[in-house]
């Protein structure tokens, strides 16, 4: 269930800590890494490798908000809804991109192209509105400056 | 990125924290050191770890990550503690609303950190470091490994650090999107890889922290500014900033003003300085209307508090706090009830569920939130927040669930009109609420 790539990492990052069972959040970012999304079917082979109880592993996927359970889109757009991004647009923005994408919040586009969903404060209150797309902080977000920005993901 | 990726322009004398990082390449470990970065770790070698302690509590320095406890005395119990190892953990969280003042220091000037937690590693005599990490920062990831890389390669982590014989090792633990997982312990939980949910006080982290042992934690900033304190000496570090704050604060002001960014100013400069000179005043020609000086679980304030200084005890005394320094700023186009209700949801979204109190009231206090802004508000609305605001005092197990009350009780104290005319329509008949 586990490719050895992700199972040698896993190895690599319990090595951090003096208990194996810390290494779980770390599993679990490279599983969802890998795989884009978490699954019941990953529990068992993480706890396994790490030699902690099923229901542990478990319990902590279910309790962080960036774990996700089901596929997202090739690129995932998270927008930020908090307090300085909301007092600046967020809402509008948020209306924008799923009247653009044609998908309601939490949806994957027909293409499988985006999925998008609200995100707590990303820390770039500064240029709120802002946004993650993947990996990349996107701010002063209008709703131009979306359209282009999507254009530029594959 | 597309986002700025300086802080606000700041031709303050006492910038310290963030001095390097309009140079480029500032995460730069040649770079940074070549603007003095790690000059520190051999001054405080040269000291006992006693030493440094003392010089720390010396300065004056205070916690930035919202509680504001002296840092030498923390580092102290820890390292009266006789159990070993002991475990020094940097509170990477950053999940207050509205603050992205450790961001700065993370993407661009990591060595900075590392130079901080190597000292206080040093005092307290602990072999092993965390980083944790929010999971929403992918970016300050990147560069921390890096940075951590490189600062073993120049031998100043490891096991024989700079040939003096002093031993620490230091990695990154990424969060996955929990603002509760910035509570030290529930942070230490988290680490552990456990859900994170807080642990009963006492016995503390400095005495059971991580894997029941001796374990500081410390918010970036704090740690940011101990190379500082040592570089200067407590002496001339607790000349900067005001009574019972010494030092400098980095502000992360957003919202309504012209200039959002992070600024870094001595302790107590007051919030029309900051606002006014630093944040370039309030957008579009509009008026202030509300400030939340330290972050979404810090109690509002108005235009009659500009004149308050931003520092641990003024803002006590105003009725707020510091917590984390991050200044929202809201025009006379803001309603105050739907901002609240922002809040609000936050609160619900992140309450651990682990008391009833919190767990049932963030859920009430939305719910209401929610149906305020939908345009259903009840004659009697007002009358149950506060109810449910006086239930949750005192009964949360956490400082999370008595934060979530803050902007609540603070916005129905200064704004009560805003809760009007939201509930009586009069002069407000969006539906639902545009805010
Ligand atoms: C709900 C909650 C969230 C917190 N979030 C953070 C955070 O994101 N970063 C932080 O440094 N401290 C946070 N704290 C404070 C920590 O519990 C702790 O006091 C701090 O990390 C200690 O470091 P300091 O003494 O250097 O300030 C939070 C506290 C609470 C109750
Ligand atoms: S107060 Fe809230 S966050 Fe704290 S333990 Fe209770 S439910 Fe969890
Ligand atoms: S509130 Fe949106 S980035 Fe902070």
């Amino acid at each position: 269930m586990l490719s050895p790539g992700v199972i040698a990492r896993i190895r690599e990052a319990r090595r951090q800590y003096p208990d194996a069972r810390a290494a779980v959040l770390p599993a679990l970012h490279l599983v969802q890494e890998e795989a884009g999304h978490l699954s019941a079917e990953v529990m068992g082979p993480i706890a396994e490798l790490l030699d902690v109880p099923e229901s542990d592993v478990f319990g902590a996927a279910t309790f962080y908000a960036l774990f996700r359970w089901k596929p997202g889109g090739r690129h995932v757009i998270s927008v930020c809804h908090n307090l300085p991004c909301s007092l600046l647009g967020a809402e509008s923005i948020i209306e924008h991109l799923s009247r653009k994408l044609g998908v309601a919040e939490g949806q994957v586009t027909e293409d499988g192209r985006f999925s998008f969903q609200r995100i707590e404060c990303i820390g770039r209150c500064d240029g709120a509105p802002a946004m993650l797309v993947d990996d990349e902080y996107h701010g002063e977000l209008t709703p131009e400056k979306i359209d282009e920005l999507l254009a530029r993901y594959a | 990125m597309s986002i700025k990726p300086v802080a606000g322009e700041n031709e303050s004398m006492n910038q310290m924290l963030l001095k390097r990082i309009s140079i480029p390449n500032s995460a730069d470990i040649d770079v940074a050191m070549a603007h003095g970065a790690y000059a520190s770790v051999e001054k405080a070698y040269a000291t006992r770890p006693v030493d440094v302690i003392d010089e720390m509590k010396r300065s004056g320095l205070r916690g930035r990550g919202g509680a504001g406890f002296p840092t030498g005395t923390k580092w102290s119990f820890a390292a009266m503690d006789p159990k070993m190892p002991r475990y020094l953990i940097c509170n990477a969280d950053e999940g207050e609303p509205g603050t992205f003042k450790d961001r700065f220091i993370l993407e661009q000037d990591p060595h900075l950190l590392i130079e901080g937690m190597i000292i206080a590693a040093y005092a307290i005599r602990a072999v092993r470091g965390y980083i944790y990490l929010r999971g929403e920062y992918p970016v300050a990831f990147g560069i921390l490994n890096r940075a951590i890389a490189k600062a073993y390669e120049k031998g100043f982590l490891g096991s024989n650090i700079r040939g003096k014989g002093v031993a620490f090792d230091l990695s990154v633990h990424r969060g996955a999107g929990a603002y509760i997982c910035g509570e030290e312990t529930s942070l230490i939980e988290s680490l552990e890889g456990k859900r994170g949910q807080p642990r009963v006080r006492p016995p503390f982290p400095a005495n059971a922290g991580a894997w029941g042992m001796p374990t500081v934690v410390n918010n970036v900033e704090t740690l940011a500014n101990v190379p500082f304190v040592i570089s200067l000496g407590s002496e001339a570090y607790a000349q900067i900033g005001s009574e019972g704050s010494t030092g400098t604060k980095i502000f992360s002001v957003s919202g309504a003003v012209m200039k959002p960014g992070g600024y870094e100013l001595p302790m107590g400069t007051t919030l029309r300085e900051i606002i006014y000179t630093h944040a370039g005043g309030i957008r579009g020609g509009r008026r202030l209307k509300a400030i939340i000086p330290g972050g979404v679980s810090t109690p509002m304030l108005t235009p009659d508090h500009l004149d308050v200084k931003m520092d641990f005890n003024s803002l006590l005394s105003a009725g707020s706090m510091l917590g984390s320094g991050a200044v929202i700023v809201m025009d006379d186009s803001t309603c105050m009830v739907k901002a609240t209700a922002v809040i609000a949801r936050f609160f619900e979204h992140e309450s651990c569920g682990k008391c009833t109190s919190c767990r049932e009231g963030t859920g009430w206090l939305s719910r209401i939130y929610q149906r305020l802004v939908a345009g259903k508000g009840r004659e009697n609305d007002i009358d149950v927040l506060l109810d449910i605001c006086k239930k949750m005092k005192g009964t949360c197990f956490c400082p999370l669930g008595e934060g979530a009350l803050q902007p609540v009780l603070s916005s129905i104290r200064y704004f009560r009109a805003d809760y009007e005319r939201c509930i009586r329509k009069d002069g407000c008949d969006a539906k639902p609420c545009k805010g």
